[in-house]
């Protein structure tokens, strides 16, 4: 049975940067577990907890309900893939992958079997007899897996396993990554910075930033009903407003206070009461825009702004519209393509307008938090792949 | 075009090469094949004669011995020198250059001072022996100077910083997080020292064993001053042929001995070395 992996209440330090700070959560066995966060986050830290390559100062860490806490890395059930790979130059592609079982003293008939099934499995069976630096990054990528898989491990880390790639292998690798994991069923711990990954192949993702868990759940939770702002920023794009709860409408929703706007109606499933500061979170694709002014509707905000800019993409086109003081990021889907129908342009005045139950509102505690809503989700995992490393030293 | 200009860039090196390398080695080779009168007169004519006295015990045993001495030098140094560069690589930078610094400093002063405060060290009166007989590892008639422990000593601690250096250019380009991912395959740290460590530095290993064992195979100083009546090597006979007996074709014959000696596990290693390179590139 597949095996989960438990953290209790596990905190470390490295100097006077804490790296992971009470981290509590529970990876259910044969999940495809994701910890998503940016670069310095702490992630790899706790990767390395669970590999055995660091012990935490505080907590303990159980793996199938045994606490490995102080078992040293031979010990636990675990294998790695590492960021760099980590393949032993000295050895070709077979004897890398049957490293493990020789060191486990398995008999040479089982050894030879067993690698045969893993070349197979990464369809490597051609360059079994390659030099590590003979074969292409994808390739390495592949043996490294292979040789963390064919010791049986209840629990497979993966750390940023595919960050090195570049972006079309990225997908491929990450697709086969999915299969493998379909096919020996066992539980997969993944370290990410890319939030499109994590989205992409993970059953839960725990998002972490500055050493600590801000959320836990299925990628459409974290999107569709962030808990922190930190979180709606990092998980896709947004669009934050500043508010202030006014009015109770009906029974669950409130009227914003929001500057420069007329009353903003949001649903209010928080139950904050009037006079508490909040963001307002507004997902760019959950907008409308259009010329005209739409119909009246009980539910519906409607906000006149002017177009700053517009960015055609293909599939859809994003429109920077100008409201009071923000700038509110648009994305329209496009349908029918009309030679007639005038396209939305520079300085047209337009409408933006969504359903109250589209938005969602988040605390706003004090002035710090509004700096997180600075780091922008795009720049995370376009350059800052090497950061990671730099947060261990 | 490309290979003129780089035929001239080498140009000076290879003069220098061929007129102070070559060309002196070619003649003691020549010389081996002569003979010479008492006076030291070389004599006209070729004669294998030299070869023969090759092959007489003294020569034969001396050989050994010569071989011997040398080849335990390099055996200790590289037993010294593999965990000492390991150490240095693996430790932090500014501790890397001072402990680099450390061991380049004594190589700034005269060799030939160094040799004799060994004789200082190493005297019946000396530190290491007062300092051993109280610990009461050897007994106060033990001799460690003038013997071939002495030249041992000696020898070592001349040579094996030439060990040290390419092992530990090595062991700094090394991936200590292949030890985590030995680890992490369920080796232990001493295993993953052996398995993973000590195989991908083990052509530097070579070089660096080649760095001691040329120099000690030649050695004549070190016998020369702390050695005793019996402690000769072949360095100090190919001296003594010269000036004691004033014949320089046995000197030649002895010294292209010494060159053949030093030259095949050279040759060997090279071959070696080049039919492992595409494997262990970046750590060779």
């Amino acid at each position: 049975m597949a095996a989960s992996i438990h953290f209790e209440r596990v905190s470390k330090c490295f100097g006077s940067a804490m790296a992971a700070d009470n981290v509590s959560f529970q990876v259910t066995g044969g999940s495809f577990f994701s910890i998503l966060g940016p670069s310095g986050c702490g992630k790899t830290t706790l990767l390395r907890l669970v590999a055995g390559f660091d012990t935490p100062d505080q907590g303990r860490i159980f793996i199938d309900g045994q606490d490995v806490t102080h078992l040293p890395p031979h010990k636990r059930p675990v294998n790695t893939v590492f960021q760099n790979y980590a393949l032993f130059p000295h050895l070709t592609v077979r004897e890398n992958i049957a490293f493990g079982l020789r060191i486990a003293r398995k008999d040479s008939s089982h050894i030879v079997r067993e690698v045969d099934k893993m070349l197979e499995l990464i369809q490597m069976e051609a360059h079994a007899d390659k030099w590590p630096d003979q074969i292409s990054g994808g390739q390495k990528q592949r043996v490294a897996i292979a040789r963390a898989l064919v010791n049986k491990p209840k629990v497979l880390l993966l750390d940023e396993p595919i960050s090195a790639l570049d972006l079309k292998l990225r997908q491929k690798m990450l697709l086969e990554l999915d299969l493998i994991h379909d096919e020996v069923g066992i539980t997969f711990l993944y370290i990410t910075h890319d939030q499109t990954e994590a989205m992409a192949v993970s059953d839960q993702i725990a998002v972490l930033h500055r050493g600590k868990i801000e959320q836990v759940g299925r990628p459409c939770e974290l999107y569709e009903s962030p808990r922190s702002s930190f979180v709606a920023a990092f998980i896709g794009d947004t669009n934050f407003l500043d508010g202030t709860v006014d009015v109770s409408v009906e029974k669950d929703y409130s009227q914003l206070h929001i500057e420069d706007f007329p009353p903003v109606l949001c649903f209010n499933d928080k139950k904050l009461s009037p006079g508490e500061l909040v963001h307002l979170s507004l997902r760019p694709e959950k907008l409308r825009i259009s010329r005209e002014k739409p119909a009246d509707h009980p539910l519906h905000n409607a906000l006149k702004g002017v177009v700053e800019d517009v960015v055609y993409q293909g599939d859809h086109t994003k429109y920077w519209v100008r409201i009071g003081g923000y700038r509110l990021g648009v994305t329209q889907q496009h349908g029918r393509f009309l030679l007639d129908t005038q396209q939305i342009t520079w300085k047209d005045e337009v409408w933006v307008w969504w359903h109250a139950d589209d938005s969602y509102i988040l605390e706003r505690y004090d002035a710090s938090d509004e700096k997180l809503i600075e780091a922008p989700s795009e720049k995370v995992g376009e350059n800052e792949e090497n950061e990671e490393s730099k947060c261990e030293e | 075009m490309r290979r003129i200009k780089e035929a001239m860039l080498t140009f000076p090196s290879f003069c220098w090469l061929f007129f102070f390398f070559i060309v002196p080695a070619c003649l003691v080779y020549i010389l081996a094949f002569k003979t010479a009168d008492y006076t030291g007169k070389i004599l006209p004519g070729w004669s294998l004669e030299t070869f023969y006295s090759l092959f007489d015990s003294r020569s034969i045993s001396l050989t050994i011995r010569t071989m011997w001495l040398s080849i335990l030098t390099t055996g200790i140094s590289i037993f010294i020198a593999v965990p000492l560069s390991y150490y240095m690589a693996s430790c932090k930078k500014e501790l890397q250059q001072k402990l680099l610094l450390s061991l380049m400093i004594p190589l700034w002063s005269s060799f030939l001072v160094r040799i004799f405060a060994w004789k200082v060290v190493l005297h019946p009166e000396g530190l290491v022996k007062t300092v051993l007989v109280f610990i009461g590892i050897i007994d106060e008639q033990t001799i460690l100077l003038y013997n071939d422990i002495a030249i041992v000593i000696v020898m070592v601690y001349s040579y094996f910083p030439f060990a040290v250096l390419p092992l530990y250019s090595t062991a700094s380009k090394f991936d200590f997080q292949l030890f985590e991912a030995a680890m992490d395959l369920g080796a232990t740290k001493r295993k993953s020292f052996f398995s993973i460590y000590l195989p991908v530095i083990f052509p530097s290993i070579l070089t660096a064993s080649l760095m001691v064992l040329i120099p000690a195979a030649g050695a004549y100083v070190i016998p020369e001053i702390v050695g005793g009546n019996g402690a000769e090597m072949l360095g100090n006979t190919i001296v003594r042929r010269v000036f004691l007996d004033n014949n320089l074709p046995e000197a030649s014959t002895l010294s292209l001995l010494l060159s053949v000696v030093v030259l095949i596990p050279a040759i060997v290693i090279a071959t070696w070395k080049a039919s492992h390179t595409s494997q262990i590139k970046g750590y060779s």
